[in-house]
């Protein structure tokens, strides 16, 4: 039985305002338009952080068994190499655009 | 007929060989109660088609000759003559967040047996949760009337825009709209005693559901709006 009711209410107020300092961090990351790569990884980097911390901490993944973790993380894979295929075929199928739609 | 489970298993074991043995051993493989199993069995499977939706939605926008609609100007607010990019969904960001937050502060006060505090922060967290599908609703308003986009095509540029933000951000809705009704559901039944004597993992459970949904907006909000 995961043990949701010994974590003290302090920890859900820190991750809240942790998620409140990303979003706004990911919003100057418009707000100031940068671009290219330093854009990119910026947007990913805290994704991936405010992602962590939700699942983590507020869905309480951080204190089930391992069964459960592998349970939820094993099939996500699949969707990693379906990003991939997907990529190619994207890029595919614009090179095919660009080559025989004269534009 | 009922199969018969090893009431006093237990779960201590760290590690792999802890997996091994919750698979092995004579007892239920996963140490929760049934319901909130079957609440991340649903999660995983949603995963699977939001991750599908914005996959398909990168393959377009990789495919698309036209250039891709400006997000940051699409979704600009003018307040009292000041031009603020992104407003409107940095907001609705906040918001979830903070929904995010008190359903966290109920699931807490649940478990603490605090049934009065528990209702009220289920409440608060479906009133933020309205306000976050009234915001949605003026959007796509703004969308469609001012700026002309359509499913099928837009004057800004790449016709796929349309599309696939109406699929995503309309299929999130439904989730935050349906999610709403889940939880002033629990609310209600928590409140009239209807759990009293069976424990409050519904509180729990809800309160997965309702993360999911702000955890599906982060990559939304990444990848639609900041990309």
């Amino acid at each position: 039985m995961s043990d949701s009711a010994e974590h003290p209410i302090g920890i859900y107020l820190k991750i809240w305002l942790l998620l409140f300092v990303l979003s706004t961090f990911s919003y100057m990351v418009d707000y100031f338009q940068l671009q290219g790569y330093l854009r990119w990884s910026l947007i990913l980097l805290f994704m991936f952080l405010k992602a962590g911390y939700i699942i983590a901490i507020f869905m309480h993944v951080q204190w089930e068994r391992l069964a459960l973790k592998w349970l939820l993380f094993a099939p996500p894979v699949a969707i990693l190499v379906l990003i991939a295929l997907m990529a190619a075929e994207g890029d595919y199928t614009f090179s095919t655009r660009m080559e025989f739609f004269d534009r | 007929m009922s199969i018969e489970t090893d009431k006093n298993a237990t779960y201590t074991e760290p590690g792999v060989a802890g997996v091994v043995s919750d698979w092995a051993a004579d007892k239920q493989a996963f140490d929760m109660p049934w319901g909130k199993l079957m609440m991340w069995i649903f999660l995983l499977s949603d995963t699977f088609i939001f991750s599908v939706f914005l996959t398909s939605y990168m393959t377009v926008r990789i495919s698309a000759t036209d250039a891709w609609p400006n997000a940051s100007e699409v979704f600009a607010l003018e307040i009292a003559g000041v031009h603020l990019p992104l407003l409107l969904i940095a907001i609705m960001t906040f918001i979830l967040i903070t929904s995010s937050g008190t359903m966290a502060m109920a699931v807490n006060c649940a478990y603490r047996g605090d049934k009065k505090k528990a209702v009220t922060f289920i409440v608060l967290t479906a009133l933020f949760g309205a306000s976050f599908v009234g915001m949605q609703a003026f959007e796509w308003t703004k969308l469609i009337t001012e700026e002309g986009i359509r499913p099928w095509g837009n004057p800004l540029g790449a016709a796929q825009f349309g599309s696939s933000f109406f699929m995503i951000t309309g299929f999130h809705g439904l989730h935050v709209t349906g999610g709403v009704i889940y939880l002033l559901w629990v609310a209600r039944r928590v409140s009239t005693g209807y759990y009293d004597g069976k424990g409050l993992e519904i509180v729990e459970i809800a309160g997965l559901y309702w993360h999911f949904v702000d955890l599906v907006w982060v990559f939304i909000f990444a990848f639609f709006y900041l990309w």
